[in-house]
């Protein structure tokens, strides 16, 4: 049986790619063929497996892990295809390994889902896991966030090595009480962490209801971070590790991405370390300040010459955080707001952002499937509101038609991402520029 | 267009806000709007109801005041309107006790009349008891006459209820929680799509004397303006005899509740 599996799950795959279908399929054929195939692959590697896991900015973050280590030499696999569930990983396996099954990397770093996984770790321990946040997020999905908490702690228990957590996130950084450190079977516990000047631009969900400019409560004592993001200017970070600050250019857009940058280099710095030839740390920075955007997270299209940026909003702290990222002003704006099952069904989370930093210039068009539930939601903060049309296609042409002279920018969900995109493929031309 | 709220030097902020005020008529009156526990259960867009209460109230010509009450805090004097929400588990935990010590001070308040808003987890505790799946009882504050049961099973989706008082109510519920009514209340309604209260009796949410209790956020208020209405007039009418409406333009209210009601469950 297991010669056979690879070579057919490799067919099912070429086939399901002409037909255009989804990596699902293959993924699934090979794990009822041959149900250790990921895990025999996967154990191969030397320097191991390591999960990317939490609410917000797993894509970019596994894309930043993956270039920083490429920069030290490593041969790297990952899931690039943002199929973040376990049979995914096992579909983009199948395209990587040779006939016989053999992979040619020297670790896995794998962006999964929360709840997928936990059914991962429980088929392949990982040496690594970096945990990044827990936010409101398709609550419909996993019930609560105490919920998710316990997910990642899963994963964080499932870990051998070094398990990287957010030091600003008391849901993940409290994981750290759970887990066995110090004894000889318990994984290794780094923290990433932010500068107390930066504290403000990231409330938890607990601090959302503090009035703006109140203190933050003072934290327990906090551990000491290997990494920490001290400062994020227009186009470079200041980042501090083994004692120095270092300042760095970056190309990514946006406080959160930068934090989470902070993130992929304490996983690159944990899984360089344990290679034992050392770390180039400025090959790392280097590789740090080249990372753009991954798809749809703050990229920059252009568009009749001028800019047009697409902003993914997928929970209320990634929406504040992008309201916050990417200021209005000399912009012109859309929101796309969809309801299917990869969106979040319920609507409650778009009242738990505030919409004032669009009032000086209010929104020019909304879309999606539940444009009018924004279009109630700004109302009520006393956003003006130029036009509502549910149809994607019809509002992103007379979005663009009605702003040519202006820079675009696009907060939209998931689902909406994906059917703009397709859109703008069509009626104009569109350069991916970062 | 309003101007940039000044209290925030960046235009910024992550605390919730009211909009600031930019009518220049005279106020019809003030009334103090009392958010329950908005720091530990305010998970599904609370802020919303509270939000459009009082923008709903300007646009009715009246001084909404908004007001919180955390754990911890004294209970404010000359409350006219309550609003409060769910929480998750934990939330539900750290405000339990706080909340039996507030015991006397609400059912005065709700015996009086006072219009109140309770949703999801502060739906539970405002009845008799809820009794987790473990079978330990955390008693409520008794005010309506229900009881919950924790359940296994997650009650999730859009709903719609048919209400003899307010219409069409829609919402989206998730609870665990399965509540049953006991005589000494009414159901808000029976639902046409969801579940509501509990898997077997078709019925969703609790009315007694001017309290609404429901499972639905959405946020409930801001898509049914006849819910948040009734609680204003009621709120005014106590306070100042009678209510003189203003004239909200509830179109997009009207569109977003078409849509609403034609998304899958």
């Amino acid at each position: 049986m297991l010669y056979f599996s690879v070579p057919l799950g490799k067919l099912v795959r070429r086939v399901s790619r002409l037909r255009g279908g989804g990596s699902a399929l293959p993924g699934l054929v090979v794990e009822k063929i041959d149900p250790g195939f990921m895990q025999r692959t996967l154990s191969t590697l030397p320097l191991g497996v390591a999960v990317v896991s939490g609410t917000n900015g797993k894509t970019t973050t596994t894309k930043m892990v993956v270039e920083l280590l490429e920069s030290q030499g490593l041969k790297v696999f990952t899931n690039r295809t943002g199929s973040n569930f376990t049979r995914g990983v096992a579909a983009a396996l199948l395209g990587e390994v040779d006939m016989l099954g053999r992979l040619d990397a020297d670790v896995a770093v794998l962006e999964l889902d929360e709840a997928h996984a936990v059914h991962f770790v429980n088929k392949v321990p990982p040496r690594y896991c970096l945990l990044l946040n827990v936010l409101r997020d398709q609550l419909d999905r996993f019930g609560e966030i105490d919920k998710t908490a316990e997910l990642l702690q899963h994963i964080a228990a499932k870990t051998t090595g070094t398990v990287v957590l957010n030091r600003e996130d008391p849901r993940v950084a409290r994981i750290a009480d759970s887990l066995s450190t110090g004894s000889l079977s318990g994984p290794e516990v780094r923290y990433f962490g932010l500068d107390d000047s930066l504290l403000s631009t990231f409330p938890n969900d607990d601090e959302m209801r503090a009035a703006p400019g109140s203190p933050v409560p003072p934290a327990p004592a906090k551990p000491a971070a290997d990494v920490v993001l001290r400062r994020v200017g227009a186009d470079d970070a200041d980042f501090e590790y083994d004692g120095a600050t270092v300042s760095t250019a970056m190309k990514l857009r946006g406080v959160y991405n930068i934090f989470n940058a902070a993130a992929a280099l304490t996983l690159a710095r944990a899984i360089t370390g344990a290679r034992g030839t050392g770390t180039d740390h400025a090959g790392l920075l280097t590789a740090l300040s080249n990372v753009a955007p991954a798809f749809g997270r703050g990229e920059s299209l252009v568009v009749d010459g001028l800019p047009l940026e697409l902003v993914l909003v997928k929970n209320p702290s990634g929406f504040r955080l992008g309201l916050k990222s990417f200021p209005a002003a000399g912009y012109a704006t859309m929101i796309a707001i969809n309801d299917n099952y990869a969106d979040g069904r319920d609507m409650s989370w778009l009242w738990d952002v505030e919409f004032d930093t669009l009032r000086d210039g209010g929104v020019d068009q909304l879309t999606g499937s539940r444009a009018y539930d924004m279009a109630l939601r700004l109302q009520y903060d006393d956003v003006a509101i130029g036009a509502v049309d549910t149809d994607i296609s019809a509002a992103l042409a007379a979005f663009i038609g009605g702003s040519r002279d202006k820079p675009k920018r696009i907060f939209c969900t998931y689902t909406a991402m994906l059917a703009i995109r397709r859109e703008l493929s069509k009626i104009t031309t569109v350069e991916v520029v970062s | 267009m309003t101007p940039a709220s000044p209290e925030t030097p960046h235009g910024l902020s992550f605390g919730h806000e009211l909009p600031p005020e930019d009518s220049a008529a005279p106020s019809k009156g003030t009334i103090r709007v009392l958010q329950l526990y908005p720091r530990d259960m305010n998970i599904y867009g609370d802020w919303g109801n509270a939000l459009v209460l009082a923008q709903r109230l300007r646009w009715h010509g009246y001084t909404p005041e908004l007001l919180e009450y955390n754990v911890g805090d004294e209970f404010p004097t000359g409350v006219d309107l309550i609003v409060g929400g769910g929480g998750q588990d934990s939330g539900q935990l750290v405000i339990q006790d706080d909340l039996l010590s507030r015991e006397t001070v609400l059912k005065e308040l709700a015996e009086d009349g006072t219009p109140m808003l309770v949703i999801c987890g502060l739906y539970q505790l405002f009845g008799k008891f809820f009794k987790t799946r473990t079978g330990s009882v955390i008693p409520g504050i008794g005010i309506l006459d229900v009881e919950t049961q924790g359940t296994d099973e997650r009650l999730i989706g859009n709903v719609s209820v048919a209400s003899p008082e307010f219409g069409t109510v829609l919402g989206y519920e998730n609870h665990s929680g399965q509540t049953t009514l006991g005589p000494g209340v009414t159901p808000l309604g029976t639902t046409a799509k969801g579940t509501g209260n509990n898997s077997s009796d078709g019925q969703e949410g609790a009315r007694y004397r001017n309290i609404v209790a429901s499972y639905l956020h959405g946020s409930l208020l801001p898509k049914n303006p006849a819910l948040a209405d009734f609680l204003i007039k009621t709120a005014v009418e106590r306070k100042y005899g009678s209510f003189t409406p203003g004239t909200p333009d509830d179109s997009f209210a009207v569109l977003a509740r078409e849509h609403a009601a034609r998304r899958p469950r």
